[in-house]
């Protein structure tokens, strides 16, 4: 039985005139790592702070851990874990007494917070840096440092907006590791917002698209990109060493396997591309066939393409509007 | 068995968590107290108390001995209200310095916090949002009430040690209510620069509109009223006694509108026992009178109206900032 943890229901959110977020459905279950992707201004925030009740929907409902987020905003903020994009934190006090507050805020017997906090800061690197004040710390360093003030709460629920900004790259592969081992580990459910693909790929179980405030698509980078690309997702190159059969010889042994679309034929390299994964099929062709295969390349759409394709397909008013201004001017 | 003073202990040594709101108080009170404002602030008050104290002193010989002056058996309160001359004495220094310390304390409260991204980290903690706004109106104001307490027991005792004059329980009570009156006299100038500090977003913007009331208060807002006064009400001289006794109450009415006029004229008359009115008295009110100090339920029952209008306008400011507050979308 799947444990829901997050469930929006047609929450919308008005600024003004202008809609924040529309009519917006989403379902999360416990232990899943979710990614909100899309632009600047896609809404992404405003859906997190009425998720923690700090903002007020202006219709629908948010339930966290099965709480109302806009009835009962302190009892979801016991449970939930919420970094936000630009984390500040007092300057004039040291790190670890940053962390101890929060700690304190947070109930945490007094006996055990010193060792908690210290523990949590070994957790996320920052040991050898936890006497130091904050003024002090680098954007990436206040980064692990929100993390660390998220999981000194041990919260069900972990919701992260933009967490790998201002961190180089080899830190936000530590940190996407760490935060998916310990969803792992703790089952924690993470929110994670973005707009950077590759990292969302690296660490989501699931992601939803986001623009406009609305969610365009939801589901895992599979599905995703076979709702999008359709019969097209998956292509396979196949190089071999000797030359090729004729193409329309080739090409007609080759449909016999199936799922195959579109078939593209150079003298040495064949490119496939098929509905289904089918790559050991083909190669095991080729192989009976008596080449000697040098190389296969198998190249699944990543989320790259998904959000180009997107862009491309649904707001050819706005962003790729303004996205073709920018590049004229 | 148990012994009771394992009980005793425990009663005294409570574990229990100290809650959201006295965890932000504390974190505040500290933060105050490592400011380098609080700490100039700090340094200016008690360079005006330690003059004043000084130029009282000198004169106290002379103002105790006036066996004229009604008050001269308070040596105390003379300590507080004498002056030489050449320096006002210290509840007028602290008219105009309160509200300089209740700005210093306020006027960063919420914007601060916001612009440092503290706000939003703090408030998706098991937090209300009503609690920070309090707890730092709290933290400040207890902040103050301990300095302005532990300035006044200072004087009491080192006026016990340099006179050896013991000291009368009403003058006591008039010095406690005289600091009360003082803590929230800043009370009311901390709640207006901490509703300024939700409303602009720049703290430069709600110190700069902060000190600009203060000023408006303390120097032109006198000014204006002596103006229109001046050419709105007819010549005194022309007047019947009771037509100038109420022109001079209404001119009256709209000077205590600047919460220093309040403040001063409640602070003296706590201070001077023998004042028995804060308006004009007509003959017929005066006669029969001798001239005497005051008990002190009567001296408070003449300052009422200023400390509830004191208290008026720091609840009003302080609901202001509460309704902006709490109405507020987070991001903006």
């Amino acid at each position: 039985m799947e444990d829901l943890i997050v469930e929006l229901d047609g929450l919308t959110k008005y600024y003004g005139t202008v809609k924040a977020v529309d009519n917006l459905s989403l379902k999360v279950s416990r232990g899943e790592i979710f990614g909100l992707l899309g632009p600047n201004g896609a809404g992404k925030t405003t859906t997190i702070l009425m998720m923690l009740g700090l903002s007020e929907p202006s219709a629908g409902k948010a339930v966290v851990c099965g709480i109302n987020a806009t009835r009962n905003p302190i009892g979801v903020r016991r449970r939930v874990g919420y970094l936000p994009d630009s984390a500040g934190f007092y300057d004039n006090m040291t790190a670890l007494d940053n962390l101890k507050y929060i700690g304190r805020l947070n109930n945490i017997p007094e006996k055990e917070i010193d060792a908690r906090a210290r523990q949590t800061m070994e957790m996320v690197g920052l040991g050898a840096q936890m006497h130091k004040k904050t003024g002090t710390y680098s954007r990436g360093m206040k980064q692990r440092l929100g993390l660390a003030d998220l999981l000194i709460r041990e919260p069900e629920v972990m919701i992260l907006d933009e967490p790998t900004l201002g961190i180089d790259p080899s830190g936000i592969r530590e940190f996407l590791q760490l935060i998916r081992q310990l969803s792992r580990q703790q089952s924690i459910t993470v929110m994670l917002s973005s707009h950077h693909l590759h990292q969302m790929q690296q660490i989501c179980d699931r992601v939803g698209i986001f623009v406009e405030g609305k969610m365009l698509a939801e589901g895992n980078i599979e599905s995703l990109s076979g709702q999008l690309f359709g019969s097209d997702s998956f292509s396979v190159a196949v190089s071999v060493r000797e030359p090729l059969l004729p193409p329309a010889e080739l090409e007609q042994q080759l449909r016999r396997i199936g799922h195959l679309n579109n078939v593209k034929i150079d003298t040495n390299i064949i490119e496939l591309s098929c509905s289904e994964d089918i790559t050991p099929e083909i190669v095991r062709f080729f192989v009976q066939q008596g080449y000697n295969v040098t190389g296969v390349h198998k190249k699944e759409y990543g989320l790259d393409e998904i959000y180009h394709r997107f862009f491309e397909n649904n707001t050819k008013k706005g962003i790729s509007h303004e996205k073709s201004t920018t590049i004229h001017s | 068995m148990r012994s009771p003073l394992l009980y005793i202990h425990n009663f005294f040594a409570p574990q229990r968590p100290a809650g959201a709101f006295g965890l932000i108080v504390q974190k505040e009170v500290g933060d105050h107290i490592r400011s380098w404002r609080f700490i100039v602030m700090l340094l200016v008050i008690l360079f005006t108390f330690a003059g004043t104290l000084y130029a009282s002193l000198t004169n106290l010989g002379k103002s105790v001995g006036n066996l004229n002056d009604p008050d001269h058996v308070y040596l105390y309160l003379k300590l507080l209200t004498t002056s030489d001359g050449a320096l006002p004495t210290f509840h007028i220094f602290l008219s105009f310095l309160g509200p300089l310390l209740g700005i210093a304390l306020g006027f960063d409260a919420i914007n601060s916090e916001k612009n440092n991204g503290t706000l939003v980290r703090l408030l998706a903690q098991p937090v209300y949002r009503d609690n920070l706004l309090l707890a730092k109106f709290y933290a400040a104001l207890l902040l103050v009430g301990t300095l302005f307490l532990s300035l006044v027991l200072l004087m009491i005792g080192a006026g016990l040690l340099l006179t050896g004059v013991p000291m009368e329980a009403s003058e006591f009570f008039r010095i406690l209510a005289f600091t009360l009156l003082s803590v929230i006299y800043v009370g009311c100038w901390l709640s207006l620069s901490i509703g300024l500090s939700v409303v602009f977003r720049h703290a430069a913007t709600s110190a700069i509109t902060a000190i600009g009331i203060w000023l408006f208060f303390t120097i032109f807002y006198q000014i204006i009223i002596n103006v229109a006064a001046s050419a709105l009400l007819p010549d005194p001289g022309s007047l019947a006694e009771e037509q100038a006794i109420a022109y001079n109450n209404l001119f009256m009415s709209f000077l205590r509108i600047a919460p220093s006029q309040l403040y001063t004229d409640a602070a003296t008359t706590l201070l001077m026992p023998s004042i028995r009115s804060l308006g004009p008295l007509s003959m017929e009110q005066m006669a029969g009178a001798i001239p005497s100090p005051l008990p002190l339920k009567e001296s408070l029952m003449i300052v009422w109206p200023q400390v509830t209008g004191l208290l008026a306008v720091t609840t009003l400011c302080f609901a202001g900032s509460y309704y902006f507050f709490m109405r507020r979308e987070i991001r903006t």
